[in-house]
């Protein structure tokens, strides 16, 4: 159970190392790196090659946006094999849905509880 | 009357006064180095209102009101305003100002907005028709980071290079000849588009526009920066800074030397965490009618050459892969 933890944390670590390292080298702006981890997700997905990292890593793998991608990924090919080619379209969304709608109802309940304040640092 | 020395540079005759100024800053301006020189610190960075619009809007109108305050001036004294600031529209002047029953002239010059709006009020004294005019600007971090780049509640990072919009406003009353600091010459700068396209490497994109309006400025009135005890920017930050020495020095010119940036000096860079310095209208305009103008008063700086750099780009044309072309406004301010 304490390897459970420990490799979540080291494999989601490990994608937030990455994402600062490209924050602060590189002059891609966050909005695509965030976008490239979702593409890099699906990509993994689609290969499988992400498989091994989620069996280990847990929520490490999957919280992170490049988990978004791959929920994708994976989403769609269950659904074209479930309902043929229409699932190309379907497949995708339907697999993410909670994570989504769980995401709006978690902003709109801290929304509503708190008042936005001024940022720190 | 003054003089027209060719390339946006005015020298002034009857050199008017800055009779009075104040700068009214948020809570982290106010654990800055300069927190002693500022009239008002606010407690909170919304200052009671329900947007962030509304609380700079309330922090200009709290530099206006404690500038006529301290010139014994009411708004009836008050010829034209000259305002501005970084949201569309200008917005938190207009709302702000709409308070005040004062001939208001909105102007757009970015980050160099103070010494745009200085720069022009003075042009209105020094000819004689007008009494007293003022100039005044602002930003908010809050309200800046919604207008270009994401809402704070968003929690995006920043980056290494990245300039922390300064939550303040400056106010400066000018009027006829009287007592120091006195207007003496002003450059008003032309567009400089260095091709930088990278909007959080703001200071980079400004250096080019700082170094223009500078030279220009030495060229035009036959001094150079011996002549001057300082000479600040408003936000090139410790990038755009290290830009502008390395475009002196292929003129053989070390500018370090008298050179300092209010965004450099508003913040505590290591112990605030604001990356590569302060930024924004309010950042120049605070330190100037906060320190600047207090320490040329007191005779302990006779000739500064004041000059705020604003960045001209919008969201949009950024999102569409044009680079941010900039301006820099020149104005020398003396003791004599």
């Amino acid at each position: 159970m304490f390897m459970d933890f420990l490799w979540a944390f080291i494999i989601g670590g490990l994608w937030c190392v990455i994402g600062q390292v490209l924050i602060d080298l590189t002059k891609l702006t966050p909005a695509r790196i965030l976008v490239s981890f979702v593409v890099l997700g699906v990509f993994l997905g689609a290969t499988r090659l992400y498989d091994p990292v989620v069996e280990l890593g847990g929520a490490g793998a999957t919280v992170p946006l490049v988990g978004f991608g791959y929920a994708l990924a994976k989403g769609v090919r269950l659904a074209v094999m479930r309902d043929g080619l229409i699932g190309i379209l379907t497949g995708g969304l339907t697999a993410a849905a909670c994570g989504i709608t769980a995401v709006m109802m978690f902003a709109l309940m801290v929304s509503l509880a708190f008042k936005r304040g001024d940022k720190m640092s | 009357m003054g003089n027209y020395l060719g390339q946006g540079t005015l020298s002034f005759y009857n050199a008017p006064s800055v009779t009075s100024y104040a700068a009214a800053v948020g809570p982290k301006e106010g654990e800055g180095p300069l927190a002693d020189c500022f009239d008002y610190i606010a407690e909170n960075a919304d200052l009671g209102e329900a947007t962030w619009e509304a609380s700079e809007s309330a922090l200009q109108k709290k530099a206006f009101r404690t500038a006529l305050q301290k010139g014994g001036l009411s708004e009836n004294d008050i010829s034209f305003i000259f305002a501005g600031d970084l949201l569309n529209q200008c917005t938190s002047s207009a709302y702000g100002l709409r308070d005040f029953s004062i001939p208001f002239i909105g102007l757009f010059g970015a980050c160099s907005t103070m010494a745009e709006s200085l720069a022009v009020a003075s042009v209105f004294v020094e000819s004689g028709l007008a009494n007293n005019a003022v100039a005044l600007t602002s930003s908010h971090f809050c309200a800046a980071e919604r207008q270009f780049r994401f809402p704070v509640n968003y929690g995006g990072q920043r980056t290494p290079t990245a300039q922390w919009t300064v939550t303040g406003a400056g106010c400066a009353v000018v009027s006829p000849h009287g007592q120091p600091p006195y207007v003496k010459a002003v450059t008003f700068g032309k567009i400089n588009d260095m091709g930088v396209k990278d909007a959080n490497n703001m200071g980079a994109a400004m250096s080019g526009a700082a170094y223009e309006t500078i030279s220009t400025h030495l060229a035009n009135t036959k001094t150079n920066i011996n002549s001057y005890d300082l000479i600040v920017t408003g936000d090139l930050g410790k990038v755009g800074s290290g830009l502008l020495f390395d475009l002196f020095n292929k003129d053989k010119v070390d500018i370090s030397k008298v050179h300092k940036d209010c965004g450099i000096m508003i913040y505590d860079l290591e112990g605030q965490d604001v990356h590569s310095g302060g930024s924004g209208c309010g950042c120049s305009a605070s330190v100037l009618c906060g320190y600047i103008l207090q320490e040329i008063a007191q005779l302990k700086l006779k000739n500064v050459l004041f000059v705020a750099t604003g960045a001209l780009m919008s969201p949009t044309m950024i999102q569409q892969g044009e680079s941010i072309p900039s301006v820099a406004h020149a104005v020398h301010i003396a003791a004599q």
